[in-house]
């Protein structure tokens, strides 16, 4: 095809949608080649970091609403493979590049600490892949390659959680439920494209959005919405389809947790937003049914069975899955309403969640590494024994419980907002109650760390200045996306605006 | 973004930043003296009008608004903190210290805030910095009432924020202004603030954390949250009519309450609810009489409420107890702090000469002029009310009565001086009201001092008195009931001792038997859901592999219906 010769005349930057996660991709077998942990490391960081630049850059191109278009191989869409970059997902991709590569010097010593020497090479390899099929998910606009880096993504996901047998043994079984769930969610996905497939005869999304619009009665379409739905939600731990999180982020490593708490969840409900609103357009009367009947009670379901478990663990990292499983829930809450200022309340929840759960889920691997558990009962007294972790961790439960002055409080007040301009006054009400359920189990654990007495002859330091730097330039991003919101309100209303303008033109 | 002029809150919030890079000492202290009498400086050249506009996510927020009505209660907000960290100056605990100036801090920045989102902030500030005063006596007990008490608090802001939300949808504004009762976003602003205020039926939340705080967290307590409240409403609400009558209500329930209380410092977390009630009623009639008398019975309220607190806490503090039951005679080696004591007491029961009397009787004439005659009965009952259970019943049972043999040493001496400070400002407020008068946030033509008052007021206290001493002499009546005869209706003295006991024991019956079931029901309902949300509950086990599955299942199947119908 022309292709070829179009190649040749593209710069650097026109490159960079592609770059963002060959970078990482190539980088992953080198470190298995190298296989010295520290080369591994550097490749891994200078990998990410590339990678956290150019989605910078490309956030910045489409912030005024542009879309940068690139074809794979010069192969023209809808035959080729297109990445296709808006506000949605150059936002995510600046989330996920951007945690992860604050997560890597953080993981150095946390890494050492909790995952055996010999596979240190292989973790940096994996969680290479796994951040490149995730980059990938949501970059790529043809519905097969979504498929193609999701399982890249999930089964280096399976790897990284299975590492955490090291130090508990149940992450192997957490690991193996992970798989089989998310092995039939991906298989659903891709019977959803299948579906797809047969009644349009293409895969690329702006393609599709265009073929679907006049066959909102076709059965096969439909099914195959369910699937892609279902398939998805159980990626995003949509409630009760969140089943296999809570044991796999609490056996699998610190550091793995975090990633995965802060992109991989995040990157599912991109692909939800994208199908929902871009492919399928959400006038179509069984998708406003979707949106109406299940999404909207499962949201709001999560919201307070999710928080209300939540306040009853007595385990630090399952506390906050369960809380991830009830913040998913805010999102699908923003998706369930589709209008313009709930998806991007969606969005930026996503990008805020993000950076908060980070920030906990960090302080918990610092508590693991100096005090050997994550059990509430072990963490008695703390506040005064490692007081920059545990202020990180007031800072972050508080942007979790939506306290004004946090990032928490921005997606939670236009997700009421969004409410209250469907004059749907009792759900504000709903979204402010669960709220006060986060404050139970933030408060639970702020006590223990500050109201209890420390053991008798307990002496604990605080963490190594490599993991508190990365855990406090999360924390201050907290704040600081609380008290300017220029950047991350732009990006979700521009991206919104792209999601609700549809791929259709 | 415009920080002109300075919010003086921050001065607060500096040097409680200051205070914990300080060694532990005089020097902390000392920090906590200064930075009130600073604030209050500033306060005082604050030029009138809005400042200090801040953009917030899209809304324009008024950080300073500042007019005659925030200056005053901004400028004894700084007093009592000046006071409460006098009177603490013993106290070696960075929290208190820290959660002192932050509390006090808070409480400024909400009178001066001119929007409302401002205003939540700071209305949570003050909830949460003053919790610690609870907690820091570490306690259980402490600890679950400290618990107790900050979810209510929360509970109001929260409130506010729903309220606020909801306003900005109809109107557009967040203005913190004038408002009128009927929609539901107004009734939420004003639920919010009647929970901070203690309303009837929302007030439990004071009498049961005030008596559990330290012994100077208490002093500090009683100044802040309660009159941020009636600002709040004086601000929203004011010439609301429903306030009057929920106002009256509160400066007589709570009479009954006080009298059969054996715990000193419950007995004045009683009498402080019904002293907010005069407050109240005073924003309720909303004249510029009746608005005069909120914010100037507020002053003086502030004043002598942390001297009978401060006094029986340096009695607490040299005793270990503040049972009524207890105590008695501790005016052989605690001379002054009974001196201090009395000065409160006749402060509260608005004898001629002390500050109560000339607040007071704004309000009481207010409502008399606005032909509120019931309402006006009702005060002048509660009026003696307070002369009965604080005016008497605390310093008698305490320095008087019958010798409880305790021979305790005179209260410190920086307890001495908060004490004797604040007693003098109580008389010179008393003697010079002018100088406060001139502070009010309307123009005052009003004498305090004319006979009508005087000798009213008198016949009141006296009547009360004599009723009192003839009733100790004849010595039949018990504890209980003699609080009754207080009220110096001649007519009435036969039969209402035994009415009012009963009302009194029916109204606490009532409220036993429902916190009882309320209590059942909660820790029932709590335990019904750690069944199924516990660790080991139904919902939080970890499934087997197959029932995750069965999920899948359900919920495809129930989206293909959906689908296809």
């Amino acid at each position: 095809m022309a292709g070829s010769t179009i190649l040749p005349t593209l710069g650097i930057i026109d490159q960079l949608p592609l770059l963002t996660i060959a970078v990482p991709l190539v980088a992953g077998p080198l470190c298995v080649l190298f296989g010295n942990k520290h080369i591994a490391w550097v490749l891994a960081f200078v990998a990410s970091l590339i990678s956290f630049l150019f989605s910078a850059h490309m956030l910045l191109q489409v912030l005024d609403g542009d879309v940068l278009s690139y074809h794979l191989g010069g192969w023209a869409p809808p035959l080729g493979i297109e990445y296709r970059v808006d506000a949605a997902n150059a936002f995510v991709l600046f989330l996920i590049s951007g945690i992860s590569t604050v997560i890597l010097p953080y993981a150095r010593k946390s890494v050492e600490h909790e995952i055996k020497k010999v596979s240190h090479t292989l973790f940096y390899c994996c969680y290479l892949l796994c951040f490149t099929g995730l980059l990938g998910v949501v970059v790529t606009g043809d519905a097969f390659n979504v498929f193609v880096f999701l399982e890249i993504s999930s089964l280096s996901t399976y790897v990284l959680i299975a590492m955490g047998a090291e130090r508990d043994r149940r992450a192997l079984t957490s690991a193996y439920d992970y798989l089989i769930l998310g092995t039939i969610g991906a298989t659903f996905f891709v019977i959803g494209i299948g579906f797809l497939y047969i009644a349009t005869g293409t895969l690329n999304m702006a393609d599709l959005a265009v073929r679907l619009a006049g066959m909102e009665g076709n059965r096969t379409v439909q099914a195959g919405f369910a699937f892609i739905v279902v398939g998805m939600g159980l990626k995003a731990a949509i409630y009760p389809l969140h089943l296999w999180l809570p044991s796999a982020y609490t056996y699998a490593s610190s550091v793995v947790t975090v990633f995965l708490a802060a992109t991989a969840t995040k990157a599912a409900i991109y692909v939800l937003l994208r199908f929902m609103f871009s492919v399928f357009q959400p006038e179509f009367v069984f998708e406003t049914h979707i949106l109406t009947f299940i999404i909207m009670p499962l949201a709001i379901l999560a919201m307070f069975a999710a928080s209300l478990i939540a306040a009853f663990q007595t385990d630090l990292k399952r506390l906050l899955a369960y809380s991830s499983v009830a913040q998913v829930g805010y999102m699908i809450l923003g998706i369930g309403l589709a209008t313009k200022i709930s998806l991007s309340a969606t969005i930026i929840h996503l990008f805020n969640h993000g950076i908060t759960k980070a920030v906990l889920f960090m302080v918990v691997g610092a508590f693991v590494m100096q005090k050997g558990s994550s059990f509430a009962k072990n963490l008695n007294g703390l506040g005064k024994q490692m007081p920059w972790t545990c202020a990180a961790f007031v800072i972050g439960g508080l942007s979790l419980i939506g306290v004004p002055g946090t990032a928490g409080f921005i997606s939670k007040w236009l997700l009421i907002d969004a409410a209250l301009e469907e004059d749907l006054w009792w759900l504000a009400l709903l979204i402010v109650m669960s709220s006060l359920l986060a404050v139970v189990y933030v408060w639970k654990i702020v006590e223990v760390l500050y109201m209890k007495q420390p053991e008798e002859g307990s002496v604990i330091g605080e963490v190594s200045i490599s993991m508190l730097i990365p855990m406090w330039i999360l924390t201050i991003a907290c704040i600081y996306f609380g008290l300017n919101t220029e950047l991350t309100l732009t990006s979700a209303n521009v991206a919104a605006d792209g999601l609700l303008g549809g791929g259709a033109q | 973004m415009m920080i002109d002029p300075f919010p003086p809150a921050f001065i607060f919030f500096i040097g409680a930043g200051l205070l914990l890079c300080m060694p532990k000492g005089n020097l902390r202290a000392l920090i906590g003296i200064i930075v009130p009498i600073i604030t209050a400086l500033v306060i005082w050249e604050l030029p009138n009008g809005i400042g200090s506009e801040l953009e917030f996510a899209g809304l324009a927020l008024e950080m300073m608004r500042v007019d005659k009505l925030s200056v005053i209660f901004g400028l004894v907000f700084c007093l009592a903190a000046f006071l409460g960290n006098l009177y603490a100056w013993h106290v070696k605990d960075t929290i208190q210290q820290v959660a002192a100036l932050g509390y006090a801090g808070s409480a400024i920045g909400a009178v001066f805030a001119g929007d409302f989102i401002t205003l939540f902030i700071y209305w949570e500030g003050t909830a949460i910095a003053s919790v610690f005063l609870i907690w820091a006596r570490r306690t259980e007990g402490a600890f679950y009432t400290g618990m107790r008490y900050l979810v209510i608090q929360i509970a109001s802001g929260v409130i506010l924020l729903a309220g606020v939300v909801l306003l900005y949808r109809e109107t557009g504004s967040i203005t913190f202004e004038k408002m009128e009762l009927g929609t539901l976003a107004t009734w939420l602003i004003f639920l919010s603030f009647g929970i901070k205020c203690a309303f009837p039926l929302l007030h439990n939340w004071l009498q049961d954390s005030y008596p559990a705080a330290t012994i100077t967290g208490t002093v500090i307590l009683s100044a802040f949250t309660t009159k941020l409240a009636v600002y709040a409403l004086a601000r929203g609400f004011p010439g609301t009519e429903l306030l009057i009558y929920i106002g009256a209500v509160m400066t007589v329930f709570p009479v009954f309450l006080a009298e059969i209380e054996n715990d000193l410092r419950r007995v004045l977390a009683y009498s402080l609810n019904n002293q907010l009630g005069f407050m109240v009623v005073g924003v309720g009639i909303g004249t510029e009489m009746s608005l005069n008398g909120t914010a100037s019975h507020a002053f003086a309220h502030i004043l002598y409420k942390a001297l009978l607190f401060m006094s029986v806490g340096a009695v607490l503090f040299r005793t270990g107890t503040s049972k009524a039951s207890e105590l008695g005679g501790l005016y052989r080696t605690m001379p002054l702090t009974a001196i201090f004591c009395l000065v409160g007491a006749a402060s509260i029961s608005a004898f001629p000469l002390f500050s109560g009397f000339v607040t007071k009787s704004l309000i009481l004439d207010a409502s008399a002029e606005n032909h509120y005659m019931i309402v006006w009965g009702m005060l002048v009952f509660a009026s003696a009310g307070v002369l009965s259970h604080s005016g008497i019943k605390i310093p008698f049972f305490t320095f008087f009565a019958h010798d409880s043999g305790k021979r305790p040493a005179e209260a410190p001496t920086h307890m001495l001086w908060a004490m004797g400070i604040t007693a003098a400002l109580c008389i010179l407020v008393g003697v010079f009201p002018e100088p406060l008068y001139a502070l009010l946030p309307y123009k005052v033509d009003y004498h305090a001092y004319t006979t009508y008052h005087v000798v009213g007021q008198l016949q009141l206290l006296l009547f009360a008195l004599l009723a009192f001493v003839f009733l100790m002499r004849t010595g039949i009546h018990p504890p209980e009931v003699r609080a009754i005869n207080l009220d110096t209706d001649v007519l009435y003295r036969r039969f209402l001792p035994t009415l009012i006991t009963r009302l009194g024991n029916i109204i606490s019956g009532v409220w036993m038997l429902g916190t009882w079931f309320a209590k059942g029901k909660a820790d029932k309902f709590v335990k019904t859901l750690h069944n199924s949300h516990g660790p080991e509950g139904r919902m939080a086990r970890v499934w087997p592999t197959g029932a995750m599955v069965l999920w899948i299942a359900i919920i495809l199947s129930a989206t293909l219906i959906v689908n296809f119908i």
